[in-house]
Order: structure tokens, then C-alpha cells, then sequence
């Protein structure tokens, strides 16, 4: 091969294990997130206002038409924000899918894709920002949430096996909308698909009332919904108020469905969405 | 002389259109090869290729001394890339944009800091190096995504439509950036619809229309394609036209030819400058008024008609209409 020492310089790089460069391009990209994020504060100010919004319409206005059982109004509210918290940690999946839209249809992907980085940087850099961002509105959330009523009634081990829960089911789920993001054609559409899909599972679920309201025909969905696992085993864990249906294998092991839930998405998401990701335009 | 690129036998389909039907590169190290064509003769295709953005269907290329296909870390670690959007984050300032990429081309944080100064400062965006890219204009943009893709050195630099959509002095600016870089050594395969601009910067020139290799040459050959220099003479009176082609024949190579809308006539000439004097004397004599007169080469716009028997399809055209190019951009 005499081409090769045509070469003049190639880049000298210490040779660090793969794992050691996905670690380093990935903190490189989400920081380029996150002072995103700085740039515009009304992006972050939007996504803590809205489930701010959903807390003081559902704590105030429709909660009173809800019953969760014994309690009556500050029951529901205690009932309402692990709801809220599992829909927050859902519509922030649509943030990433439009992003990652964006991107790619900006050329600033090409230029990621033509540099010697590790390719599943780009991704695992937004999505740990995504996570960031999140842990910043549960914790807003949270706040909010005790300042209208609600309450964390078992240990601080409970809750913080919950907030451990919501952070690894926030990053997961971003997979899915990471993935969803590589197939959109353009922003206005991943705006739209991107949020599509989040609806039913998000709605259809057990965050505002309780399952026993609902259809039989839909309850089986509801009940082995991800993001009812969630939103019950959440209440479990801090202690609120869990009317239950029945005791079938979702209403009895939340927790472990919840962290199944999660490991299975980013399983089968995280992989797909690389591939998505280096075979894009092929 | 050592090949910086080598691609044998390129083909490329999307769904059903051809994008690429077979295509041959060669581009010697140091040198600029421009690929001229008009919007969807494959250039783009050609350039994601050679940078490992896309796989070819058939065929193989060898950037630097790496195979595109097999070895694509190596190859991103000796080229750049500018494509037709400025690929730069927004929101980041130009600072921080560079800074990002160095770090991304695993320079150290000290090091990336430094190289961005470095080309902030080479491509005259010091002063605007901690503002938004928001606020910069198209040129600065441009030279900001060129600077990105220079902060790892590249010995290969592929530049995608780098001055489409600037204005003329943006533009030469552009320009004098890529010749100083060339004269630095680096291998630049650049793609244009500009006749001109492949004219100004390409040592050689391949032609592509419908994914295929239709001419390929220096600009010069090409020019030598078509024929000679030509003299255009542009009249007062319409009805001189007939008059003056009749007058002039005998000087020319071959027969002139006459475009009335225009009110010029076309001569060609092997003679060059004695044979505008000859015209010049030939017509004062006859009083007929001469509006402009001048003595061409043909372009690559002509080039470019002749092999293909359309223009190219311009979006703008790079500078204020001057000869035949303003009035075939109008066409």
C-alpha cells in the first residue's frame, strides 16, 4: 500500500478504549445541551410551567370530581404527583425526538458523523442532558407538589429508590424518542409524531384516576401500561394513597416492572437508535 | 505524484434514482479537484461517500490511504468537511462551537481552547468569537463552518457548495481562504455549480451530469473543447447585424453567427488580438457604430453547454451578469 505513505501527518491520538472515548464525546455533547439550555432559559421555564399547570388544574379544579378513596382532596393530591411526575418524565421524550430532528436536518449530524468520534456520543450526549434537564423539573415538581398537600410517608429509602426509579426510566424512555427523532423527515413533523405516540400511553393510564373508572375492555392496557408501573409503584414507594383493582402481577410488583419497564426500553431502543444513527442516509 | 484520492467505480441508487453510475476520481495530493455539475448530477453524493457519511453500492475509495468503507475512523481523523449548510450549533457561540469539535477530535480541553483561538483569529472572528452564531452573518457563518472543519488539520478537505448562497465579496473572500490553504499543502476536492468558481480554484475539473463523468480535465482543456476565442461584438442597429457579419468573415476561423435579441455578433477567431484590430478597422470603415467589442475565451459555461446541450442550472448567478454568463442566466 503506497498510498499510505502518502499520509503526511496523521492525527495523534492516545489510544484510549473505546469506552473511555464514548465517555469523554459524550460529556462534549451534552454540554453543548446543556448550554443550549442557558442560551434559551424559556425552553426549560415551558417545561417546568406546564406540569406546574397540570398540578394546580388537576389539585384544584378537577381533582374534586376524582375519588381515590379515603382522604378525600389532599388524598387525590397525593395520589396526583407521582401522576404527575410519570407524565413529566413522558413529555420530555418529545424534546429529544424534535431536537435530534433538528439536527439532522441541519448538517450539524453530518459533521458529528465525519469526525473521529464515537458515533453513540451524539446520542448518549442528548440524552444525558435530557436526563439532567428532567432531574431539574421532578425536583421542581416535587416541591410544588409538597407545597400543595403531598407528602412522602414512608422512609428516605423508599424515596429515593423512586427518584432513582423516574431517573432511569426518564433516560430510557428518551431512547425511544432518540429513535423516533432519526426517522422524522423534519421538526414540524417530529413535533407532532413525537408526541403522538406519548399521548395514550400517558393518558391511558392510572397518573390521573384510578384504574377501576375505566373501561374492562381498556383496563388490561391501562394495567400493564409502563407508565402506570410507574406512577403506582411511585406511590408505593412514597407512601400514597394506591387504589387498586385487583392484585394481578402489575398491581403487585410495580417497582419491579417499573425498572423491567426500563431496562427493556433502552435495551431494545438504545442499540436501534445507534443503528438508526450510523445508517442514516445509507 | 502520490494520490490523495482514489475512487474507482462509485455507484450509488436511492430507491430507484441513480445517483451515481460509475465514477472514476483521482485527485493528486496538494492539488484542487472541482466537481462541476448542476443540482443533482451527484456531486453531493460523491463528496458523503469519499467522507464516510453514505456507502457506495459498488465500488471502492481510498482517502489518505484508507478505504472509506473499512476504515472509516482513520479517514476521519486526516479529513474535513463543509457541507451546503453551515453545520454549527446555533445557539453556541463560535468559541464554543470550535472548541466543541476540537473536543470531539479528541484534542485535550487545552489544546481545543487553542486551536479555536488559532482559527478564530486566521478567519477574522476574533471580535465575534463570543457571540451566538445567531447573530452572524451568512459569510461568517461560512468561514465559521470551515474553521470547524479544519480544527483537526485535515490533510483532505471536502468542500460541498462552500460559497452557494454568499454574496460576491463574501464570496472572494472564500476563495482567497481555500487558495491559502491549498498553498499550505492540503487536498481539497471541491464541489460547485459555479462555472467560475471551479475556474478559480480547481487544478482539475471533472464534469458531471446525471451521476456520470461527462468531461474531465484542467480548465483549460475543457476551454479547448469548444474552440477558440471568439470576438463579440455588440451593435448599435439591428439591421447592421447581417452587414457586419457579411464584412467581417473573412477574418474569422468560421463563419460568424448572429444573435439579434442581443444585437451581437460572434466571430471566431484563431488570430486573438490582430484580429480585433483587423474588425475594429474593418467596420470604421464601413461607419458602422460598435456599442462593445471584446475578445473571449469560452467559458466552462460553454463547456458545459456543449457537452450536455443545457446550461448549467444555476440558482443565482455569483456576480453581477457580465457577457454571455448574465444573459444565459436569464435565459
Amino acid at each position: 500500500m503506497s498510498l499510505k505513505t502518502s499520509v503526511k501527518v496523521i492525527q495523534e491520538t492516545a489510544p484510549r478504549p473505546r469506552l473511555g472515548w464514548l465517555i469523554t464525546d459524550s460529556i462534549a455533547v451534552s454540554r453543548r445541551h446543556l448550554l443550549k439550555i442557558t442560551r434559551v432559559p424559556e425552553s426549560l421555564f415551558f417545561a417546568l410551567i406546564q406540569p406546574v399547570m397540570f398540578v394546580l388544574l388537576f389539585a384544584f379544579v378537577f381533582g374534586g370530581a376524582i375519588d381515590v378513596g379515603p382522604g378525600g382532596a389532599t388524598g387525590y393530591r397525593e395520589y396526583l404527583i407521582p401522576g404527575i411526575l410519570a407524565q413529566t418524565v413522558m413529555f420530555a421524550v418529545a424534546g429529544i425526538t424534535v431536537g435530534i430532528t433538528e439536527d439532522a436536518s441541519k448538517g450539524i449530524m453530518d459533521r458529528f458523523r465525519s469526525l473521529p468520534m464515537r458515533p453513540g456520543a451524539v446520542l448518549t450526549g442528548h440524552t444525558l442532558a435530557s436526563l439532567l434537564q428532567n432531574i431539574l423539573v421532578i425536583t421542581i415538581l416535587s416541591l410544588t407538589g409538597l407545597a400543595v398537600g403531598w407528602r412522602i410517608n414512608n422512609g428516605f429509602a423508599d424515596a429515593a429508590l423512586a427518584y432513582l426509579m423516574f431517573a432511569v426510566f426518564a433516560y430510557a424512555i428518551t431512547w425511544v424518542g432518540a429513535w423516533i427523532g432519526l426517522h422524522m423527515p423534519n421538526s414540524e413533523v417530529a413535533g407532532t409524531a413525537g408526541l403522538a405516540w406519548i399521548f395514550p400511553f400517558t393518558f391511558a393510564s392510572n397518573i390521573f384516576t384510578p384504574v377501576a373508572t375505566m373501561p374492562t375492555w381498556l383496563q388490561p392496557f391501562v394495567l400493564w401500561n409502563p407508565v402506570s408501573s410507574l406512577a403506582l409503584a411511585a406511590r408505593q414507594l412514597f407512601g400514597n394513597p394506591t387504589p387498586l383493582l385487583g392484585d394481578s402481577f402489575p398491581e403487585r410488583y410495580p417497582v419491579q416492572l417499573a425498572f423491567g419497564y426500563a431496562f427493556l426500553l433502552l435495551a431494545i431502543f438504545a442499540p436501534l437508535a445507534v443503528r438508526a444513527f450510523k445508517t442514516r442516509n445509507k | 505524484m502520490a494520490l490523495a484520492i482514489k475512487a474507482t467505480g462509485l455507484t450509488k441508487k436511492f430507491g430507484e434514482v441513480v445517483a451515481l453510475n460509475g465514477i472514476d476520481i483521482e485527485v493528486e495530493e496538494g492539488t484542487v479537484l472541482g466537481l462541476l455539475g448542476p443540482n443533482g448530477s451527484g456531486k453531493t453524493t460523491i463528496v458523503r461517500i469519499l467522507a464516510t457519511l453514505i456507502q457506495a453500492d459498488t465500488g471502492s475509495a481510498i482517502v489518505g490511504g484508507f478505504n472509506v468503507a473499512t476504515e472509516q475512523d482513520d479517514v476521519r481523523n486526516i479529513i474535513g468537511l463543509t457541507g451546503q449548510y453551515a453545520a454549527v450549533d446555533e445557539y453556541l457561540t463560535g468559541r464554543e462551537n470550535l472548541e466543541l469539535f476540537g473536543r470531539l477530535f479528541h484534542l485535550s480541553k487545552f489544546e481545543a481552547a487553542k486551536r479555536a483561538a488559532e482559527l478564530l483569529e486566521r478567519f477574522d472572528l476574533t471580535d465575534a468569537a463570543d457571540r451566538g452564531i445567531k447573530g452572524y452573518s451568512g459569510g461568517m457563518r461560512r468561514r465559521l463552518d470551515l474553521a470547524a472543519s479544519l480544527i483537526g488539520r485535515p490533510n483532505v478537505l471536502f468542500l460541498d457548495e462552500p460559497t452557494t448562497g454568499l454574496d460576491p465579496r463574501s464570496r472572494q473572500g472564500m476563495w482567497e481562504v481555500i487558495a491559502a490553504l491549498v498553498a499550505e499543502g492540503t487536498t481539497v476536492l471541491l464541489t460547485t455549480q459555479y462555472l467560475e468558481e471551479a475556474d478559480q480554484l480547481a487544478n482539475r475539473i471533472v464534469v458531471l451530469d446525471h451521476g456520470n463523468v461527462i468531461a474531465q480535465g484542467t480548465s483549460n482543456e475543457l476551454k479547448s473543447q469548444v474552440g477558440g476565442d471568439r470576438i463579440e461584438i455588440v451593435l448599435d442597429a439591428v439591421s447592421d447585424l447581417a452587414k457586419t457579419a457579411e464584412l467581417i468573415k473573412e477574418i474569422g476561423s468560421a463563419p460568424a453567427s448572429i444573435e439579434e435579441v442581443t444585437k451581437t455578433v460572434l466571430l471566431p477567431v484563431s488570430g486573438g488580438s490582430t484580429a480585433i484590430v483587423d474588425v475594429v478597422r474593418k467596420l470604421d470603415e464601413n461607419k458602422i457604430v460598435i456599442a462593445d467589442i471584446a475578445l473571449r475565451r469560452p467559458t466552462l459555461d460553454d463547456v458545459f453547454l456543449s457537452l450536455t446541450g443545457h446550461v448549467t442550472e444555476e440558482t443565482q448567478t455569483p456576480d453581477a451578469p457580465k457577457g454571455r454568463r448574465g444573459r444565459k442566466a436569464r435565459r
